[in-house]
């Protein structure tokens, strides 16, 4: 299996964002950036793919020169080789969907993973829109996946229960949490990682459609306080439930 | 893993020592790789504090310019508390607005060993993090590389520098030096909170990005034998209390209530209204001084900065600059070690005789005595700030007594508390401790 | 002005998350015209109750192959609809369906989605949103250039009004013709929650549990609570990793984001990536033994305690209260 897997340097979720000066986007000089936690789970699964099945698993992502970074990460995990198409967009699912698709149109691969979302602007969305550029079906937020013969079948929750779907391959399947327990990279694939390839992809992106106008922080919870200790608070509480807060 | 992995030198920490020498290290062409547990280097080190910048303007010639730095302290000031007063020893210059800033700065560790750990990967130096170090390899008594987590994966060199900070296992398992002895040790709470930019240069009278240091004593730490301390950042305030494990377990303290006491006390408190809280962390800090020092090298190990106990415990609190100096000169013990082919301990142990005649060893030996000494008069700290600051409280009390006679009781009383003869003799004994 | 919006169901029920997007679609319309589109098989009798909402028109797409989702069959219908009623915005609920939906429609449409919003407005002929980003960290403003705009509504942050039954609406059949071979993913079988199971992300009150639950089993006094409060039950990562919980129940960034008027924190220490699952919520209780932990700065009401005893002892307490 040729597998591909999208992955994007995003900030930690540890930190706590801040706005930049333009008021328009976060401050990054001092912020830690990590491989998306959700295309841990891609990657991971595409792994195990290739450990059962054979292959080879290539990491893409489009993004700045930092973003690099997350594909070393990426390649000290096991993945083979990685792409990286320079580029500012990151707001913009669509324009990103169609950069990715225009940067692997020389390569064809079996199985295309991404991570359900972003940990940056939460989209959830590039994974569908590149499956659409690519005209192949898609799978999205699967919590469980099977590889057959030139197909998958993928458990996907809602709300209220689970589906099972099934696919042709190739496909667009992106990974929710629950999926599988990403490794860690071992001394040895870190260091393996600094001598794979980094092919960095040229390509012109797509102008987005989207204008982003304002970042605010949303209205901070005051802190409430401290009703009592132990079950001699209950009482309490539940006349500050009813009284109060209203809500029972 | 394969012979050709094989490094020159590891590095076990990326805080100032294990960079300062892993860059040293990388300039000269030694490959050297840096082993940090961290998420990121600095990651383990949250909190901000004073960084003395002497070496690392050799390393990294005006590296204000481009840096993380807070500010530059133009101010600082040593005071006591008692219960509900301040004496204080003051000072400002504009003297130190000139580069290289009186080479004092005030930082927040993430940030600042982070872009420091950039600069050492520029010079060419391997930076992993997210490895922790768990085992020394050893070939008989010769230390060959080290063993990681997770994963297990095995790393060799010809000589390992242990960087790893005050918990220094791996100078244990080597055998230099027994487990900590809690007399020797500190533990500091720190808590960087936020303040907007203005406040900051109102309330401490600042201009633009000048800085202070207040070091406070007596009552700042319940009247143990340590201190508390402000530091000012850009946009938020490094404050803190250490003081060593013996005397906070003796008066059976806990360092987050000595934190939230020092925060609420009369002096401190308007300082800090209205900041919100960022970042806690509590860490210890080996204060053993000249006298405790660990022997320093065996064959294939060197120990640098607080793994090897180089902290300048006195009013000075110093470790940052001694981390980075040792980290050098034990990079360059490495470097003269690798033209001889030669990583035996004999060959390493030029490294304590660099420190003994650097600025160091000298310091720690200069103020050897003065923690020993504080211990065993712990009514200096305890005492003194309530029986000075009671005196100036009577000297200034506005009453229609005439002063004469107010100066007579405020004699009288300090003669009766304190005897012109003991203060002289406490004056006598710092002054030699201090030598 | 005229705004489309998709009326998702699942088995001959109309979403709450739906609802919402049509009130929200009303509101952001005034007296311009608000078109539902329903799909699936045999639904067409209930859509005109979405007329109460506020839908002036509805469209009822029916079909074999569409009785249950599936993005290519979905896709495709809400196109043909897009392109016949031609809206100047299209809203769709921010629900497991509609978020797998919308990108695929808007990269049919070659326009860009807002996604998971929960502020809606018209600037000078675009549709403007607010978003929550960096996990509710930062709240985004941003306009989508393009016609129409197509937005996701976050369950909950936009508010269903009162159904007004004097309200009608015509329901029109619009047909699409589809066959198997449209279809390349398809949905085999289905595994429904067991019944009266509340929905995380609809349920007005959650109880939720951490790793200071200890063990499997303990989650019976939230349980318990939960019943006679009628909530759903939560956890947080610990407790799912630790395998006492599915995924499917984990608030927080990498799992749901919950909105309800009452969220109890049960062992829970207030982790930033569980807060970024439910600090919207309207009343906030955390019942944790140490007094320090972080979920207590956030919590409007804290009680510090063993939650084996203080959570029964609630249940107890809201009980005799009823
Ligand atoms: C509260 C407090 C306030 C202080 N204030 C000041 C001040 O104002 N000015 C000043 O100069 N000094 C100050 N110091 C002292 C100063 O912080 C230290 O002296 C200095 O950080 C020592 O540097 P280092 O590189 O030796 O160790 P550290 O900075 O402690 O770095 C050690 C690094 O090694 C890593 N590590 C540890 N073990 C392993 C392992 N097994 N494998 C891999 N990595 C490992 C750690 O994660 C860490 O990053 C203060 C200390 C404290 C606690
Ligand atoms: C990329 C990423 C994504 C993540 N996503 C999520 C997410 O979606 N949701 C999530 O929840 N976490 C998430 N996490 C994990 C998160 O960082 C925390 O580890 C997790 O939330 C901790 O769960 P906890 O509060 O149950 O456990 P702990 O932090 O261990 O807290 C347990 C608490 O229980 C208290 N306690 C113990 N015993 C008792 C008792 N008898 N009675 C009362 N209180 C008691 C303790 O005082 C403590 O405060 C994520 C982490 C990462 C890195
Ligand atoms: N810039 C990018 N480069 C590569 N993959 C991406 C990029 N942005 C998003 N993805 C993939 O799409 C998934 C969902 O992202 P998003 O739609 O931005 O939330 C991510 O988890 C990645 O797998």
């Amino acid at each position: 299996m040729n597998i591909l897997v999208c992955v994007k340097h995003v900030p930690d979720t540890e930190t706590a964002v801040k706005i930049g000066a333009d008021g328009k986007s976060i401050q990054t000089q001092d912020v830690n950036f990590i491989l998306n936690p959700y295309d841990e789970f891609a990657l991971e699964e595409a792994l195990k793919i290739k450990e059962a099945k054979g292959g080879e698993v290539t990491l893409i992502t489009a993004g700045p020169e930092e973003a690099k970074k997350s594909l070393r990460t990426g390649l000290a995990m096991g993945a083979d080789k990685a792409m990286h198409i320079l580029c500012d967009e990151s707001h913009d699912s669509l324009a990103l969907a169609f950069c990715l698709a225009e940067g692997i149109k020389d390569e064809s691969f079996d199985l295309i993973l991404c991570g359900k979302q972003a940990m940056d602007e939460d989209n959830a969305q590039v994974p569908i829109m590149l499956a659409d550029k690519l005209g192949l079906p898609n799978i999205s937020a699967v919590i469980k996946l099977e590889i057959g013969d030139g197909t998958a079948t993928a458990h996907r929750e809602f709300e209220g229960g689970t589906e099972v779907v099934e696919t042709s391959l190739p496909a667009v399947i992106s990974a929710h949490k629950g999926l599988n327990e990403p490794r860690y990279a071992s001394l040895k694939g870190i260091m393996m990682a600094k001598k794979k390839e980094i092919k960095d992809v040229s390509c012109t992106c797509a102008e987005s459609g989207l204008e982003i106008l304002d970042m605010a922080y949303p209205p901070s919870r005051a802190g409430g306080r401290i009703v009592g200790e132990g079950t001699d608070a209950v009482p309490e509480l539940v006349k500050l439930l009813r009284e109060e807060a209203k809500v029972i | 893993m394969s012979e050709e992995e094989k490094f020159d030198c590891i590095i076990v920490g990326a805080g100032p020592a294990g960079l300062s020498a892993a860059i040293t290290l990388a300039k000269a062409g030694v490959e050297v790789a840096v082993l940090e547990r961290g998420e990121y280097p600095g990651a383990k080190n949250v909190m901000g504090g004073i960084l003395f910048t002497t070496i690392l303007d050799k390393l990294l010639p005006d590296f204000w310019e481009k840096a993380p730095v807070e500010r530059h302290i133009t101010h600082r000031r040593f005071s006591l508390l008692s219960k509900d007063s301040e004496i204080a020893l003051d000072f400002k210059t504009a003297g130190y607005n000139e580069p290289p800033y009186n080479h004092t700065w005030s930082v927040l560790r993430a940030k600042f060993d982070r872009w420091f750990a950039e600069q050492v990967e520029e010079a060419g130096a391997m930076i992993i993090p997210g490895m922790m170090v768990s085992e020394l390899l050893m070939d008989g008594d010769r230390v060959v590389g080290v063993k990681t987590e997770p994963g297990g994966d095995e790393l060799n060199c010809d000589v390992v520098i242990s960087a790893e900070g005050v918990n220094s296992f791996l100078a244990e398992q080597a055998g230099l030096r027994k487990q900590h002895d809690p007399a020797h040790m500190a533990v500091a709470v720190k808590e960087v909170i936020s303040l907007p930019q203005e406040t900051i240069e109102d309330r401490f009278h600042l201009n633009d990005s000048e800085g202070c240091a207040y070091e406070i004593f007596g009552q700042a730490v319940q009247g143990t034998f340590g201190s508390g301390f402000v530091y000012t950042n850009k946009d938020s305030l490094s404050i803190g209390v250490g003081s060593t494990i013996h005397d906070m377990k003796r008066h059976k303290l806990n360092p987050n209530d000595v934190l939230e006491g020092f925060k609420k006390h009369p002096a401190i408190a308007p300082l800090v209204r209205g900041a919100e809280s960022q970042e806690y962390a509590a860490h210890m800090i080996p204060e053993g001084g000249f006298h405790h020092l660990p022997k320093l090298t065996t064959n294939g190990l060197i120990l640098t900065g607080d793994a090897a106990g180089l902290i300048n415990a006195s009013h000075y609190h110093e470790g940052s600059n001694l981390a980075m100096a040792s980290g050098v000169m034990a990079a360059e013990t490495v470097i003269a070690a690798k033209e001889k082919g030669d990583f035996s301990d004999a060959s390493l142990s030029t490294y304590r005789q660099k420190l003994d005649d650097s600025f160091v060893l000298k310091d720690l030996k200069k103020f050897q005595n003065l923690s020993k000494f504080l211990n065993e008069n712990p009514h200096l700290l305890r005492d003194y700030p309530d029986i000075i600051s009671g005196m100036l409280k009577d000297y200034f009390t506005i009453s229609e007594k005439p002063k004469a006679v107010i100066e007579k009781e405020v004699m009288a009383k300090f003669k009766k508390e304190i005897g012109i003869w003991n203060i002289g003799k406490d004056l006598y004994k710092i002054w030699r401790a201090m030598r | 002005m005229k705004v489309l919006v998709f009326a998702e169901q699942r088995a001959g029920e109309f979403r709450k998350a739906a609802i919402e997007a049509i009130c929200a679609a009303r509101r952001l319309d005034g007296d311009g015209e608000v078109v539902a589109v329903v799909i699936g098989k045999g639904i067409a009798d209930k859509a005109g109750q979405l007329a109460a909402y506020g839908a002036d028109k509805i469209l009822s797409i029916e079909h074999d192959l569409l009785d249950l989702y599936s993005t290519d069959g979905y896709t495709t219908s809400l196109q043909k609809a897009v392109e016949s009623e031609n809206p100047d915005a299209v809203l769709l609920a921010a629900t497991a369906m509609g978020r797998d939906l919308a990108p695929r429609l808007g990269a049919r449409l070659d326009v860009p989605v807002l996604a998971d919003v929960t502020e809606l407005s018209w600037v000078d002929g675009n549709l403007q949103a607010v978003r929550p980003v960096y996990a509710g960290k930062l709240m985004m403003t941003v306009k989508s250039n393009k016609t129409p705009g197509i937005a996701t509504t976050r369950p909950k942050a936009f508010l269903a009004s009162e159904p007004d039954q004097g309200k009608t609406a015509s329901v029109t059949s619009f047909d699409v013709s589809l066959s198997e071979d449209d279809l390349k993913a398809k949905v085999k079988q289905i595994q429904s929650e067991a019944e009266g199971m509340i929905e995380l992300t609809e349920a007005d009150f959650i109880v939720s549990g951490g790793r200071g639950m200890k063990a499997a089993e303990n989650f019976t006094v939230l349980e318990d609570l939960a019943k006679v409060l009628n909530a759903a039950i939560g956890a947080s990562r610990a407790a799912v990793d630790s395998g006492w919980r599915t995924h499917s129940e984990q608030v927080g960034q990498t799992g749901k984001v919950v909105a309800p008027t009452l969220y109890i924190a049960c062992g829970i220490s207030g982790a930033i990536q569980h807060l970024a699952g439910m600090t919207s919520s309207k009343v906030i209780i955390a019942i944790n033994k140490d007094p320090d932990a972080p979920i207590f700065k956030i919590a409007d009401y804290g009680i510090v305690g063993d939650a084996m005893e203080v959570v029964p002892a609630l249940t107890e307490a809201i009980k005799a209260a009823k």
